[in-house]
C-alpha cells in the first residue's frame, strides 16, 4: 500500500520550546490511522506542522510524493488537505450555509456530495440557514467535519473530534465516520477517546515527548493490554 | 449550556437590536431638553451627515483592524492626501463648481473624488507593504511605523503645500438649505447623509451577498481557518486595506468639503475621532462602526448645543458608557 503522507526527521520549535523532536510517520493511502499519546505529547502541533500552521524548522513532509514542509497554508489545502481542527473553528457570525460555501473552494457547492453529508449529519440541513455560533457542540463539530468533506479532498486531518461531546453524539459521529471511511478517505486522526480510536482505526502511531514511539495495527494495540499500559499509561477498557 | 440533540429544534439565534434602538433612544430624550423641534431637527440632520462622514472614514478602520489585526495609527493620513487630492484636482474647475447646476458640480466633484480615492488606494498598497507586511503580529511595531509613516506623510505635505489653510469651498449648488417650514437642512448634508447610506449599504451587500465578503467575514472572526481552507488570505488582506485607504480618502474629500478646508495636520482630530468609534463599535463590525459613528456625531452635535463645555470630553464619556454597557463594543465580531 502507497504511503500518501510522509514525515521524515520533522521537528518543529513553538517560540523557545522544542516540540516535535524528530517525527517519523507515514499515513497509508485509504487507512485511517490514530495518532494517541498522553497530553502535550505532541499531537497537535504534528497536524499543525503537516498544515503549515506552525513550520517544521527541519525535515521532510511529503504529500503524494510532493514536498509540503516549506509550503503555505492555504497552498497545501488546494494539494487536497482537509483540516478540522481541535477547537472545530466553524465561522459562527456565518451561516451552516455559508460556512459550507465557503469550503467548497472550487465552485458551487455539489448537491450530490451535500446530500451524502446530509444523509449523517441531518441536523445541518435542518439548520441550514442558522448561524453556526448558535449550533450546539456535536453540530458545531457535524459541520467542522462537513466543511472538510464537502469537496474530496486526498487526505483529512482530524484533531479529537469527539472532544467533549455527549456520547450519543460521539457514537454519531464515529457511525460518521466510518462512512467517510468506507468512502475511501484517508485519515490522519488525533484521538483521545480510545474506543472511537478502535472503533475507527486501521492503523495507530504513538507519540510521547515530541517522537513517536509506537507504530503499527490499531487492532494488534486494542489487544494487547500491557503494551497499552506501557504507551499511554493506562488500558483501553479502563478508558471506554 | 444545555446539549442539544440533533433532532431537538434549534432556538431561534436572538436578533440583537439594542445598539441599533441607542441612537434612536438618544435622538429621543434629546426632544424635550432642546426644546424646539425644529433645533432638534436641524442638529438630528447634522448628526447624521455628521456620522455619515465619519462611518465612511472610519468603516476601513475597522475592517482593517478586525480583519488584519493592524493597529493603522497613520488611517488619517490616507484622510489627508485624499482631501489635498481633491483640492488639488478642483482648482483648475473653479468656474465649473461656481456654476450654479448641480449636475455640472457633480460631473467635477464626482471624479475628483474618485481620484482621490484611487491615490489613497494606491498609497494604501505602498504602506501595506512597506510598513506593515513586515510587522504583522506585532502591535507595538506597527503603532511605530504606522505613527511614523503618518508624521512622514503629514510633514510631506507641509513641506508641498505649506502650512497655511486651503480654502475648499462648495460647489454652489450644494450650498444653501433645504427650508421645511422652520427647520434648514443643508443641502451638503443631505448628500452626505446620502453617500454614508450608499456606502454603508454597498458594503453590507459585499459582505453579506458575495463569496469575497464571507471571507471577510470569516477572516475578522478566524484568519488562520481561512486559511486552512485554501484561501491566500494575505491577498485578501491588502484588498481590505486597500479598499479601507480609499474609503478614507473619500471620507477626507467629503470632510474637506464640510469644513471648506483642507491643511497638513488636519486629519488629527479626526483619528482620534474614528479610533473612538472603531471601539465603541466593536472591532471590526461594519454595523458597530455605523451606529457608533452616529452616537459620536449626536453626542457632538448635541452636547456642544446643550452644554458646550461639554463637547471637550463627550466623546470619551461616551466610550467609556458603551464600554461599561458592552465591553467588546457594541458588536463584537473579534475576540480581540
Amino acid at each position: 500500500m502507497t504511503d500518501l503522507l510522509r514525515l521524515s526527521g520533522v521537528h518543529t520549535h513553538i517560540g523557545r520550546y522544542h516540540i516535535l523532536q524528530g517525527i517519523d510517520l507515514a499515513v497509508a493511502q485509504g487507512q485511517t490511522t490514530m495518532l494517541l499519546g498522553r497530553n502535550g505529547a505532541g499531537k497537535t502541533t504534528t497536524l499543525r506542522t503537516i498544515m503549515g500552521l506552525w513550520k517544521a524548522s527541519s525535515g521532510e513532509i511529503s504529500l503524494a510524493g510532493e514536498r509540503i514542509e516549506s509550503r503555505a497554508t492555504p497552498d497545501i489545502a488546494r494539494l487536497g488537505v482537509g483540516y478540522v481542527p481541535e477547537s472545530m473553528a466553524v465561522f459562527s457570525d456565518l451561516t451552516v450555509k455559508e460556512n459550507l460555501v465557503l469550503a467548497a473552494r472550487d465552485g458551487p457547492l455539489d448537491d450530490a456530495q451535500l446530500d451524502w453529508i446530509f444523509g449523517f449529519f441531518p441536523a445541518l440541513r435542518r439548520f441550514w440557514l442558522s448561524r453556526a455560533g448558535s449550533l450546539s457542540g456535536g453540530q458545531k463539530q457535524m459541520l467542522s467535519i462537513a466543511r472538510a468533506i464537502v469537496e474530496p479532498r486526498k487526505l483529512l486531518l482530524i484533531d479529537e473530534p469527539t472532544k467533549g461531546l455527549a456520547p450519543a453524539i460521539v457514537m454519531a459521529l464515529i457511525e460518521c465516520l466510518k462512512e467517510i471511511k468506507r468512502k475511501g478517505a484517508t485519515i490522519l486522526m488525533v484521538e483521545q477517546n480510545f474506543f472511537a480510536a478502535r472503533e475507527l482505526g486501521d492503523d495507530v502511531l504513538v507519540m510521547d515527548n515530541g517522537t513517536i514511539v509506537h507504530r503499527g495495527e490499531m487492532a494488534a494495540l486494542a489487544s494487547d493490554v500491557p503494551l497499552q499500559e506501557r504507551l499511554l499509561g493506562l488500558s483501553l477498557e479502563t478508558h471506554q | 449550556m444545555t446539549e442539544l440533540a440533533a433532532t431537538d429544534p434549534l432556538p431561534k439565534p436572538k436578533r440583537d437590536i439594542a445598539p441599533i434602538l441607542l441612537p434612536i433612544a438618544v435622538a429621543l430624550v434629546m426632544i424635550p431638553l432642546i426644546g424646539s423641534p425644529s433645533t432638534w431637527l436641524t442638529l438630528t440632520a447634522a448628526s447624521l451627515a455628521m456620522g455619515m462622514m465619519i462611518f465612511i472614514m472610519a468603516s476601513g478602520l475597522t475592517l482593517v483592524f478586525g480583519l488584519m489585526d493592524v493597529l493603522n495609527f497613520g488611517h488619517g493620513a490616507f484622510i489627508a492626501v485624499g482631501a489635498y487630492v481633491a483640492t488639488l484636482v478642483l482648482a483648475p474647475f473653479a468656474a465649473s463648481l461656481q456654476a450654479d447646476s448641480l449636475w455640472i458640480n457633480l460631473a467635477v466633484l464626482a471624479p475628483a473624488a474618485l481620484l482621490s480615492m484611487a491615490v489613497s488606494g494606491a498609497l494604501g498598497l505602498i504602506v501595506e507593504r512597506v510598513l506593515i507586511l513586515p510587522v504583522y503580529g506585532q502591535h507595538l511595531k506597527q503603532i511605530l511605523m504606522t505613527t511614523g509613516g503618518l508624521i512622514v506623510a503629514e510633514q510631506t505635505l507641509y513641506a508641498v503645500w505649506g502650512p497655511q489653510i486651503i480654502p475648499t469651498p462648495l460647489p454652489t449648488s450644494l450650498r444653501g438649505s433645504f427650508i421645511l417650514g422652520d427647520v434648514a437642512i443643508a443641502k451638503y448634508r443631505v448628500l452626505a447623509t446620502l453617500i454614508g447610506l450608499a456606502v454603508f449599504i454597498a458594503i453590507q451587500l459585499v459582505l453579506n451577498r458575495t463569496k469575497l465578503g464571507l471571507l471577510i467575514r470569516a477572516g475578522v472572526e478566524n484568519r488562520e481557518m481561512v486559511e486552512a481552507l485554501g484561501y491566500r488570505i494575505r491577498r485578501l488582506f491588502l484588498g481590505v486595506f486597500m479598499t479601507g485607504s480609499a474609503l478614507a480618502g473619500l471620507g477626507g474629500v467629503m470632510w474637506a468639503l464640510y469644513r471648506e478646508q483642507v491643511h497638513a495636520s488636519m486629519s488629527d482630530d479626526l483619528t482620534v475621532l474614528i479610533f473612538i468609534v472603531v471601539i465603541i463599535g466593536g472591532l471590526g463590525s461594519i454595523g458597530g462602526c455605523f451606529i457608533g459613528a452616529i452616537l459620536v456625531a449626536m453626542i457632538a452635535n448635541y452636547g456642544g448645543f446643550l452644554v458646550p463645555k461639554l463637547a471637550l470630553v463627550s466623546n470619551i464619556l461616551l466610550m467609556v458608557a458603551i464600554l461599561m454597557w458592552r465591553p467588546r463594543g457594541l458588536y463584537a465580531v473579534t475576540s480581540r
